[in-house]
């Protein structure tokens, strides 16, 4: 098992996390840490309650109980669990992808990463009035939006389609804009809801090229939930186990993927995940 | 094939007119191609259909006899005839379906039109804005038009209001009328109660309506859909309903007559000494004040679109188009979709309140009963005819809706038949109205226009 970290190379750190709707328990208990500039994956059966806690994470549930800290650049600590929606993509930085993709469809590929990009443009169009006159002061913002989304483009291989609309791209395509547009609010933590789901085994290949690079160029910290263990295996630092709302194991993917438990919740929930999971030793 | 059914169908039409309809039905039955059976079935069931709904409507005659006493006669010969037209025109739009292919809008709108009108766009906005700026010059002897297009006008800058809303940000908005009032309510009493100058009540009302809109958004925020539709359009009527009651502010029902006429730099445009007329050495005309008005609402209605224009460039615009196209997505990127739904309302209502202003300002006597629901309907309309999201549509449209609603006068009380039918052709023809497609912000080599199957109408 791996060792606890220390508060200087952990950037989220989420503490006795319970949510309940109703009489239902999502999440009972989590206790994980997560480590800057590291990739851990949460994984699990459907309906283990991964994607709640990715709610509770980003402000789109309320935790029941318990705490979440998100340790911030400067060194001081921001209670999750306190900011509600927007506020944690703007102030926490964390940003977020889902499991179903939400783009917005009727944009073109660089509308959608100009959109991420809405509170530095806003503060910079002087709360839209200084750029309705057009000062040159937001002239230069916004080509330097322009210039990262640009970036972004050129790092997913979509720049020769920036001016088509997000709609009209294949899936794997939109799979890794809504990561680039994730990537375009600068986030300090980078959550991904099943990243991998419906790609063939090239797009997946490229995916985890994509997020191993995100990790060593921009430092950004990823938390990742995946079913494609091949994925979950290559790239994860640390590796979140849970099942029926609760951690089962944790710790380096070769640990966890020869923990009896892990298997057992794999057999008894789905036979062909257990397959994949005792696969990918190969 | 095809050039076949397609002869059919040209022949059956005079046959149409003579009423021997049936009997040449029959006799090219054995003449006609694969799908008959469906086809007679399809024209039998809308016949039947026709046959119950017009039989109470055409087939019986009822009147009040000589004593008061109910009369009534039968008109089976008639009824009998509209059942016959209906059954052949079915048959009639069925062959020339099939003669056209399969069925879809692409294929009843050739691409090459569709695309004449996308490449026509560009050169439609220029003419149409050179045309505007010399109606007057054009028109200087004709009152009529001159009032007809002070009054387009006006609903062009309603619509253009109305479309930061609806179009950009997909809030429905029912109730957009209430603003309009606000706005010529404010300067109303501002104007007779304290003597304020039109150019110093204008912005005034702007920024009186954007408060009100500002307190609608509130309550409304977390609706969706027909909830948000439905408060909206309470909020319009509460409006009007305390205008009506407040009888101690605004007159009640009897209105406020009076409202000063706008100057220009301080100078009436009356006949008398001090008049504009006067001052420039030139006989008075009342015709001078018309112009003057009409290039008020024109300079108005140019300044919202291009409000407008810039404000989809900036970030407040595309968070409008964004939180049209998902919500979710807005909150997870961090954007406040609280204050960017308000500053959507109050926007709106900022331009609705100019309108107002500018309404009471040339009629000079307003009451509730300019402030109906109808008058958000019809501007509701025209945003949604034009295209939601499209300035160059809504212009258009607010020109189709009121200005051929003045063309059809003489139909008198068919012209709403006219529109009527002229609507759902329209909706059928362009269901996302007649210019669909969205103009990206920013682009990086050349912009595409998006197609309308792709963008969201928005739910809230």
């Amino acid at each position: 098992m791996s060792q606890p970290m220390s508060g200087a190379d952990c950037i989220l750190s989420v503490d006795r996390l319970s949510m309940r709707f109703g009489g239902i328990v999502a999440v009972n208990e989590l206790s994980f840490d997560a480590g800057r500039r590291k990739i851990t994956a949460l994984i699990g059966p459907n309906g283990a309650g991964k994607t709640t806690v990715f709610n509770c994470i980003t402000g789109f549930y309320k935790p029941s109980d318990g705490t979440m800290r998100l340790a911030a650049e400067s060194g001081g600590a921001i209670a999750l669990e306190r900011l509600n929606d927007f506020r944690i993509s703007k102030q926490a930085k964390v940003a977020r992808t889902f499991q179903n993709i939400r783009l917005f469809p009727g944009m073109t590929v660089l509308e959608n990463l100009m959109v991420a990009q809405h509170n530095t443009l806003m503060r910079a169009s002087g709360l839209t009035f200084l750029g309705l006159l057009g000062v040159p002061s937001w002239r230069a913002a916004e080509k330097r939006a322009i210039d990262l989304a640009t970036f972004w483009l050129n790092r997913i291989g979509l720049y020769d389609r920036a001016d088509d609309a997000a709609g009209n791209l294949a899936y794997g395509d939109q799979r890794r804009l809504e990561i680039a547009r994730a990537m375009c609010t600068e986030p300090a933590l980078l959550c991904l809801d099943e990243p991998a789901a419906g790609l063939n085994a090239r797009e997946s290949a490229s995916l985890s090229e994509l997020l191993l690079s995100i990790r060593a160029d921009q430092g950004t910290s990823i938390l990742l939930i995946e079913h494609d263990m091949s994925v979950v295996m290559e790239i994860s630092d640390h590796v979140v186990v849970m099942d029926y709302g609760v951690k089962i194991a944790e710790g380096a993917p070769q640990e966890v993927r020869d923990d009896p438990r892990v298997i057992a919740a794999y057999l008894g929930a789905d036979e062909q995940e257990a397959i994949a999971v005792m696969e990918s030793d190969t | 094939m095809s050039t076949r059914s397609n002869t059919e169908a040209n022949v059956k039409s005079p046959a149409l007119v003579s009423g021997l309809v049936t009997a040449s039905v029959t006799d090219h039955k054995p003449a006609l191609a694969l799908g008959f059976a469906f086809i007679l079935k399809k024209a039998l069931l809308s016949a039947f259909v026709a046959l119950v709904l017009f039989s109470l409507m055409i087939g019986i005659r009822t009147e009040a006899g000589p004593t008061g006493q109910l009369t009534y006669w039968t008109r089976f010969g008639e009824l009998a005839t509209i059942v016959a037209i209906v059954f052949v025109g079915s048959i009639v739009i069925e062959l020339v379906r099939q003669w056209l292919g399969p069925a879809g809008t692409s294929q009843l709108v050739p691409a090459a039109v569709q695309n004449g009108l996308a490449a026509a766009g560009r050169f439609i906005a220029p003419a149409l804005l050179i045309f505007t700026l010399l109606v007057p010059v054009i028109f200087h002897d004709q009152r009529y038009i001159l009032d007809l297009a002070i009054l387009v006008l006006t609903y062009v800058m309603l619509g253009w209001g109305l479309n930061v809303v609806v179009g950009l940000a997909g809030l429905l908005d029912l109730g957009y009328v209430a603003f309009y009032a606000v706005g010529a309510y404010s300067y109303a009493l501002l104007a007779t109660t304290f003597g304020l100058s039109f150019w110093v009540c204008l912005p005034l009302a702007g920024f009186l309506a954007s408060l009100w809109g500002v307190m609608l958004g509130f309550p409304v925020l977390r609706l969706r859909g027909d909830y948000l539709a439905i408060v909206t359009l309470a909020f319009g009527e509460i409006i009007r309903l305390v205008i009506i009651n407040w009888q101690s502010l605004t007159g009640g029902p009897n209105g406020i007559t009076s409202i000063p006429r706008p100057t220009l730099f301080g100078i009436p445009l009356t006949a008398g000494d001090d008049g504009l007329a006067a001052k420039l050495g030139i006989e008075f005309d009342p015709t001078h004040r018309i112009i003057f008005l009409f290039y008020i609402i024109l300079a108005m209605a140019l300044l919202t679109n291009w409000v407008t224009i810039r404000l989809r460039r900036l970030p407040i615009g595309r968070a409008w188009e964004a939180l049209r196209e998902d919500e979710v997505a807005c909150r997870a990127l961090g954007i406040n979709t609280t204050t960017t739904k308000l500053t959507a309302f109050a926007t709106g209502a900022m331009f609705g309140g100019f309108a107002g202003a500018f309404f009471a300002t040339r009629q000079g006597f307003i009451s509730p009963e300019s402030f109906t629901f109808q008058e958000s309907a019809l501007v509701l309309a025209i945003v949604v005819l034009g295209g939601m999201g499209s300035q160059l549509g809504v212009a258009l449209a607010a020109l189709a809706m009121i200005g051929g609603f003045e063309l059809f006068r003489g139909l008198e009380q068919y012209r709403m038949l006219v529109f009527g039918i002229a609507m759902v052709l329209l909706m059928i023809w362009r269901p996302r109205g007649l210019i669909g497609h969205r103009a990206p912000t920013v682009y990086l080599k050349q912009a595409q226009a998006i197609s309308s199957d792709l963008v969201k109408e928005g739910r809230g």
